[in-house]
C-alpha cells in the first residue's frame, strides 16, 4: 500500500493564557483513505507511547454532523475541500512530502483551551438569548393544524442545517459571527411557529452577539466560502431586514 | 466477576422483577398511570434539584421539560455544548401513528409493528404507551419549529422504513436526528435564559452517590480543568446512550461511551440484556487498522440497491466485467418476499454468511456490493439523485468511488445496543431515584429495534414520561436534604481519584487505543452478528487476560490535574474491558436467537433465528455482587395479552 510521509507544523498552546507556538512533527505510514483526524490519531499514538503530551483536538461524531470538529489547515478552516468538515477531509487531498500547518480557530470569542481545542459557549449563550420557539411541552395543536409551504419549510431547512462549528468566525477577518446568528434567525423568521417572537428572538440574539465580542461584517462572504453546509448569505441579509423591521416596530 | 465460572447461577433463584406495570386494560394503562400518579405543586418543583447526564435527545428534552415545569435542573454533558450529542447523526426519520396518509395505520399497529420487529422480547405496556406518545412528540417538535419535509399541500410528508407497511416515518431530508435535537437542545436553552436550567458541558461522569439506597449525586471530572466536581440532587436521571463502542469500531460518535451506566451498574443498578446489539447492514466497510469509527449509508438505499456477491469465491474481477448469471443476489434469493428489505438483523447476518464463503468483495473480502445500476436505468440518473443525493455526495467523500459508476462497497457495522440499564414502567432503575432514559435504558425495542424508532423512544422518555413518573417518586419519598461534603461523596470521590491515579502510574508501552482496538476485533468476533457456546467461553476467557495487561502495560502520559484527552480515554477502555464480560456471559446465558441475538446452535433449517419461548421470553436483568463474584442473573418475565408471539418470517 502507498503510504506517504507528511511534516506537520501544529500550534500547541498549554494553557489558555500561556503562550502558544507552532510545532513541527512528522507523520508517518499515512495512507490515502485516512481522514484528517485519523492522521492525527497515528501522530498521537506515537506521542503517547513515547509518553509524551499528544496534541488536544476536539472531535465527535466524525461524520460531519455534530460540528465539534474544526481546524484551520494551511489557512482554511476545515482545510481545503469544500462543503466538507475536518472529520470528513480525506488524506487523498494531501501528496507524500507536504507541510501542512494545523492551528486552531483564532476569534476573541472563542479562547484556546488547549491547542486546538476553543471555547465555542459564545455560541450556546447567543441561543440561549432567544434562538428557540417559547413552547412548553404538552397541548401542542397538531402537526397539520398550520401547513407550511414546501418551499418555506425548504428554505427554513437550508437555515436550520448548521451545525455550530464556528468555521464562518474562524474564516472572518473581523471574526464576526453573523452567518451562524443569521442561519438561525432565518430559520425560525420563515416558519409560523416563529413569528410571536420574531421581533424579540432577532434583537436579543444581536445583542449578545455583540456583547460576546464577535466583530462586525464587513460583506467578505468568506464565511460561507468555509462553511461545511454551503449556509447562504443570504441569511445575512435576512437577519438585517429582520433586525431593522425589529427597530422600526420597537420605535412605534 | 469471577471469570472462571461464567455463568454460575446462585444457590437459590432470586425473586422476579417486578416491573411496576399499572393494571387495566393496555390501551388505558397509561392514562390511569398519570392520573395515579402523585404531583409536585408549582411552588414547590424549584426546591427539588435534577441531576441530568447527557444531553441528546432523551436527556436535552427531559432537561428542558422539568425545567419548563419549575424544577432546579443541572445538566451535564461531555461534548463543548449540549448541541452536539450523537443523537444529531440520526439520518432517516421519526416514527409516528399519525395516519396522516390514510393507509391504515394506528397506534395498536404501530404497537404491533414493534413489539415483532423486536422479536417479542420487550415489554407490552411500555411498548404501547411509546406508540399512544409517538403522535404528541410530532406535534411537540412542529411547535418547537422543527423543520419536517412537507408535500405541496403544506401538509407534513412521510416515508416507509424497514419492518413497516405503512408510511409513518417523519424526516427533514437525511438530517432528522439533528434537527429533532436542535429542537429539544434550543428548548433546553430557553430554560438556561430563565434559569432553571444550569448547563455543564466538558464535564464526564466517573461515579454515582448513593445514600440510603437512592441516588443523590454524582462525581464527575472538569474535563478542561481536570478537577473533580461534585453534584447533589434529590434524583439522578441518566440518558447517556448505548455501549456500542465498546467493539471498538462502530457508527456511535468517538466520545460515545459506557462509563456512566457503568458505575451505576456497580453502584447496584442492574443491567438488563447486554447481549441484544444491532448491527446495521448498510455501513461503509473497513478500510484499514487506523480507522476510528464506521460511516452509516440509511436503510432507505435498500429500496432501490440491489445486494449481491460473486456466485464463486475468490472471484475479484471489477463488478462490470462479472456478468449477470455469475452473480448472486442472495437476498433476492433467500428471502423472496421482502427481497433487499428484510429488517437489518436478517441483511447483516447474510451478509456476514456470504463473506464467510469467501465471497464478499474489496480488498479485504469484508463487503458485499449494493448496486443502483438497474435503478438507474429504470428511472434515470435524475431520480435517483433526488432520493439519495446527499449519501451517494457522502460515500463518495469517503470512498473516493462514484456510486452512480460502480456499486456501494457496505458491509455491517455496530449500530446500536438495546440493552441498558433495567428501569421499571416509571424508567426508574433499581436503585431508587435514579431513572435511566432513552438508549442508556435497556428499552422499548426488545431484542431488535426497528428503524426510526430510536428517535421516538429517547423524546417519548424525555418529554412525557419521566416528567411525570420523576413527579410521583420526588412526592411521594422522604429525602432528607444532603450536602457534596457527605461521606459518600468522599468516598465516591476518593475511589474515583484512585482509580485514575492507577491509569497514570502504569506508564507501560500500549496506548489505550491499541488494547481497544484489539477488544473490539475480539467483540466482534466472538459476540458479534453470530455467536456460539464456544466462541463465547474462549471471549470470558480472554477478556480477563486483555484487562490485566491493560492494567500492566498501558501508556497514559500527563497528569489528571489537567486537560488530558489520552486519560479520559483510557477510562473509557478500562470500563469496557469489564463491561466486555457481562456482554459475553448474557450472550452465553441466552441459549436461544432472538433479534440481534443469533446463536448458531440455535436456527431453522434455512438459518433464521430460532426462538425459545418457553425458556426466554424473560428480560434478563445482571445484578453486581462483587469484584470477584460472578453476577447474579434476575428474570423479568415477559407476558404477550395483546400482541401474541409467532416466528419473523421474511421469506
Amino acid at each position: 500500500m502507498n503510504t506517504m510521509t507528511l511534516k506537520l507544523l501544529v500550534w500547541r498552546q498549554a494553557r489558555p493564557a500561556g503562550p502558544g507556538r507552532m510545532v513541527p512533527y512528522v507523520a508517518r505510514g499515512i495512507t490515502p483513505e485516512m481522514s484528517f483526524l485519523e492522521m492525527l490519531d497515528v501522530v498521537n499514538e506515537d506521542l503517547i507511547r513515547a509518553g509524551e503530551d499528544p496534541i488536544a483536538f476536539d472531535s465527535d461524531c466524525r461524520e460531519g454532523i455534530c460540528g465539534m470538529c474544526g481546524l484551520v489547515i494551511n489557512g482554511i478552516p476545515h482545510g481545503p475541500e469544500r462543503a466538507t468538515t475536518v472529520c470528513q477531509l480525506h488524506m487523498r487531498r494531501f501528496r507524500d512530502g507536504d507541510t501542512i500547518t494545523v492551528e486552531p480557530w483564532r476569534a476573541r470569542a472563542f479562547p484556546v483551551h488547549k491547542d486546538l481545542m476553543v471555547d465555542r459557549s459564545a455560541f450556546d449563550r447567543i441561543i440561549a438569548a432567544g434562538g428557540y420557539v417559547s413552547a412548553n411541552v404538552g397541548g401542542a395543536p397538531d402537526g397539520n393544524a398550520i401547513p407550511i409551504p414546501k418551499d418555506v419549510a425548504e428554505l427554513a431547512m437550508d437555515a436550520a442545517q448548521c451545525i455550530g462549528c464556528g468555521a464562518c468566525v474562524a474564516a472572518c477577518k473581523n471574526a464576526s459571527a453573523v452567518l451562524f446568528v443569521g442561519a438561525k434567525v432565518s430559520h425560525l423568521a420563515l416558519l409560523p411557529q416563529g413569528q410571536a417572537e420574531r421581533a424579540r428572538r432577532v434583537l436579543e440574539m444581536v445583542k449578545q452577539m455583540d456583547a460576546e465580542g464577535f466583530g462586525a461584517c464587513s460583506n467578505e462572504a468568506e464565511c460561507e466560502a468555509v462553511c461545511p453546509k454551503e449556509i447562504p448569505i443570504g441569511n445575512i441579509a435576512r437577519m438585517r431586514r429582520e433586525y431593522l423591521r425589529a427597530m422600526a416596530r420597537a420605535r412605534r | 466477576m469471577n471469570p472462571s465460572s461464567p455463568g454460575a447461577r446462585p444457590q437459590a433463584a432470586p425473586p422476579a422483577l417486578d416491573a411496576r406495570i399499572p393494571s387495566g386494560p393496555i390501551a388505558e394503562k397509561w392514562d390511569r398511570h398519570r392520573l395515579d400518579s402523585k404531583l409536585v405543586s408549582p411552588a414547590n418543583r424549584r426546591k427539588f434539584t435534577v441531576i441530568v447526564v447527557g444531553t441528546g435527545l432523551a436527556g436535552g428534552s427531559a432537561a428542558a421539560t422539568l425545567g419548563e415545569l419549575g424544577y432546579n435542573v443541572v445538566s451535564l454533558c461531555v461534548q463543548d455544548s449540549p448541541r452536539r450529542a450523537h443523537s444529531i447523526a440520526a439520518q432517516g426519520g421519526i416514527n409516528a401513528a399519525k395516519n396522516y396518509q390514510n393507509d391504515g395505520d394506528s397506534v395498536h399497529r404501530l404497537f404491533h409493528d414493534t413489539i415483532k420487529g423486536g422479536d417479542y422480547r420487550s415489554r407490552e405496556a411500555n411498548v404501547y404507551r411509546l406508540a399512544e406518545l409517538s403522535v404528541n412528540i410530532i406535534d411537540q417538535a412542529v411547535a418547537q419549529g422543527v423543520p419536517f419535509a412537507r408535500e405541496y399541500s403544506g401538509l407534513l410528508d412521510n416515508r416507509s422504513f424497514g419492518g413497516a407497511q405503512v408510511s409513518r416515518t417523519f424526516y427533514a431530508r437525511g438530517q432528522t436526528g439533528q434537527q429533532l435535537l436542535l429542537g429539544a437542545y434550543q428548548a433546553m436553552m430557553r430554560q438556561v435564559h430563565a434559569g432553571t436550567v444550569r448547563i455543564l458541558p466538558r464535564r464526564e461522569m466517573l461515579d454515582l452517590v448513593v445514600i440510603d439506597g437512592r441516588a443523590r449525586g454524582i462525581i464527575v471530572r472538569n474535563l478542561i480543568t481536570g478537577g473533580f466536581e461534585r453534584y447533589a440532587g434529590h434524583a439522578v436521571l441518566l440518558a447517556t446512550g448505548g455501549y456500542s463502542n465498546a467493539y471498538y469500531l462502530s457508527t456511535n460518535a468517538v466520545s460515545s461511551n459506557a462509563t456512566a451506566v457503568w458505575r451505576a451498574y456497580k453502584r447496584g443498578a442492574l443491567f438488563a440484556n447486554p447481549c441484544y446489539t444491532q448491527i446495521h447492514p448498510t455501513c461503509i466497510p473497513v478500510t484499514g487498522e487506523h480507522q476510528s469509527k464506521l460511516t452509516l449509508m440509511s436503510e432507505s438505499l435498500r429500496n432501490d440497491g440491489r445486494v449481491w456477491v460473486p456466485k464463486q469465491p475468490g472471484d475479484n474481477r471489477p463488478p462490470p466485467e462479472i456478468p449477470e448469471e455469475e452473480r448472486d443476489y442472495y437476498l433476492e434469493r433467500m428471502y423472496p418476499a421482502f427481497g433487499n428489505l428484510v429488517p437489518r438483523d436478517v441483511a447483516s447476518r447474510a451478509a456476514k454468511r456470504v463473506a464467510d464463503e469467501g465471497r464478499g468483495v474489496g480488498g479485504t473480502g469484508l463487503a458485499v456490493y449494493l448496486d443502483f445500476a438497474d435503478a438507474v436505468r429504470r428511472l434515470g440518473r435524475e431520480v435517483i439523485e433526488e432520493r439519495y443525493g446527499n449519501l451517494f455526495q457522502m460515500y463518495q467523500r469517503i470512498t473516493d468511488e462514484d456510486p452512480y459508476a460502480t456499486p456501494m462497497r457496505i458491509y455491517p457495522a455496530m449500530h446500536y445496543t438495546m440493552g441498558g440499564l433495567w428501569v421499571d414502567y416509571n424508567l426508574m432503575s433499581t436503585i431508587g431515584g435514579l431513572h435511566v432514559l432513552g438508549e442508556a435504558n435497556f428499552s422499548d425495542h426488545g431484542a431488535n429495534r426497528l428503524g426510526a424508532s430510536a428517535l421516538m423512544q429517547g423524546l417519548a422518555d424525555g418529554y412525557f414520561i419521566v416528567p411525570c413518573t420523576l413527579a410521583h417518586y420526588l412526592a411521594g419519598t422522604p429525602l432528607p436534604e444532603v450536602t457534596t461534603g457527605h461521606s459518600a461523596f468522599n468516598d465516591a470521590a476518593a475511589e474515583t481519584e484512585a482509580r485514575l491515579n492507577r491509569l497514570l502510574s502504569v506508564r507501560g508501552r500500549e496506548t489505550p487505543r491499541e488494547i481497544h482496538r484489539r477488544l473490539g476485533a475480539l467483540l466482534w468476533e466472538k459476540v458479534g452478528m453470530a455467536r456460539d457456546e464456544g466462541g463465547l467461553r474462549q471471549a470470558l476467557a480472554e477478556i480477563p487476560r486483555l484487562r490485566e495487561e491493560f492494567w500492566q502495560n498501558v501508556s497514559v502520559p500527563g497528569s489528571e490535574n489537567e486537560l488530558n484527552q489520552a486519560l479520559e480515554y483510557a477510562g473509557r477502555v478500562a470500563d469496557y474491558l469489564e463491561f466486555a464480560e457481562l456482554l459475553a456471559l448474557d450472550a452465553l446465558e441466552r441459549r436461544e436467537s432472538c433479534g440481534g441475538h443469533f446463536r448458531e446452535e440455535f436456527q431453522t433449517p434455512d438459518g433464521d433465528a430460532l426462538r425459545d419461548d418457553e425458556h426466554f421470553a424473560h428480560v434478563a436483568a445482571w445484578e453486581y455482587a462483587g469484584e470477584d463474584r460472578a453476577p447474579v442473573r434476575h428474570v423479568e418475565p415477559l407476558g404477550f395479552e395483546y400482541a401474541k408471539p409467532t416466528t419473523r418470517s421474511y421469506k
